[in-house]
């Protein structure tokens, strides 16, 4: 039997007070992430229960019980305290998936820190432009990363310290210190910081159609989600040996990378590690994994490779998969009934919505290809798009609207009030995904609602791309759209017109596409770049991506009468 | 090394690994897996490996096993070269 047992009784039922008092809250009681998912699992009799198993490329390992969570998250808790980090201050973890990253993040919830992890493969432009609007007072980094904070550092006068988790003391710049965890006394008894449930807890960035990115806030209270969707969704029970690909520097990686599982006092295993098909079976093997939240994209190159090689490991361990990102697809549900003999669980969710609202359950029937129903307590509805009424007829594409109300949905966009109030309409949170719901009261992932692109199942602004172009030396005009991609769901391209002097050629497309890898992020580098004469625009001047995107899609392109340049 | 493994090994230095990173990385270094080229990454690199030897790798090809080391990568050229 699952946790959720019965779906539609759960969802008739449920209240979130149930998933509170599980978690030992009542309204107004002080409530810290940090020492919830420490603290509260130590007080529960699990102090020397593995917690973490760690390894990486290089074969280093390491183990952590819940205990050495306590310590060592106390300990950093403290350090920052001792810099002179006040509550409320926002801290940047800008790492690989190195151990420091997750006991990190819990150590500066504990001290009432905001923390904000950021993928560690951005490049200097999209780590300036978070870091910058957040008004980031400590950034913990590592050696191979520190060369793009030392690019922008003195752009960013409110960043006081840098903790470079391997670094040399020899080599140390102004501002900066080695923060090395296990040189530091272990702090045995820390008073976490007494956060109630709106105190803001996370700063995740999150990019949309126009301007930059934006920090989606979240609040101590968002562990009332987590903690029952990982326990329901995820379905974990305490024998778990629970693996999440997801990085920490997006949100699945610390809704349920980090907060998640450990809430629910589960050991999961970390690996450090780039994509390799045989090592990711390995590492299953050798860990015994239970519980898998993967991607599609990884889904999709896992089946790229067949079930022989799945074949020739023991994953038997498994026993319940399931997957986020981007829409997952029939064909990989049905691939890993035959590779696993277990279906993947697709799971939608967003950065704003903190955890999981619509997704398939153990137990459920799965209809492949389906999003699934949303999760107890979550009021979805598929909404006209220019009313944004409900519709009721079955079938019908709308966007995705949300009841607002819910423990994990985020409270505001950093500094950014206006937009955070533009996201609500007519009494609904719209997610800006299309979507339909069949008569059995399944959703169906349709696509964006905007231009914003999803690659890898990561959401990439066209905006940031376009302003990155601009800044290369040869480009005088850009539009960037997603194209579709049969790994990743979409990726980058973009149409470019060059200054007068520069021709098109082999090697200026690399260069441009480079460029914009390092300033940006890899997410964000065009796969493709097409050098036109012009780009179609609007009579007032801005550029139609909507055409350029739907050319790529094969598409009609829809009311082209604005049109400026349509001979 | 060979002049063909070196000329990628050069180009993975320069335009993968940071200024500050210390870290030796030689013809068996796992790249992919290995966290030094990510498989978005990988394509900017399949690209110069095309523009540089004027070949052709068909993306059935460009896995991220076929990418994880400079001898792999070497090994990947040397059958496209000889197509």
């Amino acid at each position: 039997m699952s946790n959720i047992g019965s779906y539609d009784e759960q969802r008739a039922s449920f209240d979130w007070s149930l998933s509170e008092k599980e978690l030992g809250y009542s309204e107004g009681d002080v409530i810290n992430i940090g020492a919830w998912c420490t603290d509260r699992i130590c007080e529960q009799g699990k102090a020397d229960k593995t917690a973490f198993l760690w390894e990486n490329t290089q074969g280093e390992e390491r183990s952590y019980t819940f205990n050495d969570l306590r310590v060592l998250t106390n300990t950093i808790a403290k350090h920052l305290q001792d810099l002179g980090v006040e509550p409320g201050e926002r801290v940047c973890l800008f790492l690989d998936r190195v151990p420091e990253l997750y006991l990190g993040f819990l150590g500066i919830l504990k001290m009432g820190g905001v923390a904000q992890p950021l993928f560690s493969a951005f490049g200097d432009e999209s780590l300036f432009q978070r870091v910058d609007n957040a008004e980031t007072a400590v950034i913990f980094t590592q050696k191979k990363h520190v060369a793009k904070v030392r690019k922008i550092r003195d752009s960013l006068p409110a960043l006081r310290h840098i903790l470079i988790v391997d670094g040399d003391v020899e080599k140390l710049r102004e501002r900066e210190q080695v923060f090395d965890l296990d040189s530091l006394e272990p702090v045995e008894e820390f008073a976490f910081y007494p956060t109630t449930a709106e105190t803001p807890s996370v700063l995740h960035y999150t990019s949309g159609t126009t301007g930059q990115p934006k920090g989606a806030q979240h609040v101590h209270y968002s562990l009332v989600s987590q903690y029952i969707t990982a326990k329901w969704v995820l379905d974990l029970t305490d024998d778990d040996i629970y693996w999440c690909n997801a990085d920490p520097g997006w949100v699945t990686g610390t809704s349920y990378g980090i907060i998640g599982p450990w809430a629910n006092g589960v050991t999961q295993a970390v690996l450090d590690s780039g994509f390799n098909t045989e090592r990711w079976y390995r590492f299953i093997e050798k860990h015994r994994v239970t519980v898998w939240y993967s991607a599609p994209t990884a889904i999709r190159l896992l089946m790229k490779e067949g079930t022989d090689v799945a074949g020739k490991f023991d994953l038997g361990s498994l026993r319940h998969l399931c997957s986020v990102g981007e829409p997952l697809n029939a064909e990989a549900v049905n691939w890993s009934r035959e590779a696993y003999g277990l279906p993947f669980h697709d799971t939608y969710w967003q950065t704003e919505t903190g955890s999981m609202v619509i997704t398939n359950y153990p137990g459920m029937e799965i209809k492949a290809g389906s999003m699934g129903k949303p999760f107890p307590g979550i009021e979805a509805a598929i909404l006209h798009p220019e009313t944004f009424e409900p519709v009721t007829e079955p079938g019908t594409v709308g966007v995705i609207g949300l009841k607002p109300g819910w423990p994990s949905m985020f409270r505001t966009y950093w500094k950014n009030q206006t937009q955070y109030e533009s996201k609500f309409i007519n009494g609904w949170y719209v997610c800006g995904d299309r979507a339909s719901k069949d008569a059995d009261g399944y959703f169906w992932f349709q696509g964006r609602d905007d231009d914003v692109i999803n690659t890898g199942g990561h959401l990439v602004g066209p905006f940031e791309i376009e302003s990155a172009l601009l800044e290369h030396e040869a480009v005088a005009e850009s539009a960037a759209v997603g194209k579709p991609d049969p790994v990743n769901m979409e990726v980058v391209k973009a149409f470019v017109t060059l200054k007068p002097g520069f021709e098109p050629s082999k090697d200026l497309d690399l260069e441009i596409m480079n460029f914009i890898r390092k300033r940006l992020s890899p997410l964000a580098m065009p796969q493709e770049i097409e050098f036109v004469d012009s780009l179609p625009k609007t009579r007032s001047g801005k550029i139609m991506r909507r055409l350029l995107r739907a050319q790529e899609w094969g598409e009609p392109i829809g009311d082209i009468s604005s049109l400026e340049n349509d001979e | 090394m060979d002049e063909l493994k070196q000329m990628i090994l050069d180009y993975v230095y320069d335009e993968y690994i940071e200024e500050d990173d210390d870290r030796e990385v030689d013809e068996n270094t796992p790249l992919i897996s290995g966290g030094i080229v990510d498989s978005f990454s990988m394509v900017s690199l399949k690209r110069f490996l095309e523009n540089k030897f004027e070949i052709q790798i068909p993306d059935a090809d460009a896995s991220p096993e076929a990418f994880d080391t400079v001898v792999s990568i070497a090994e990947l050229v040397e059958r496209f070269k000889n197509a």
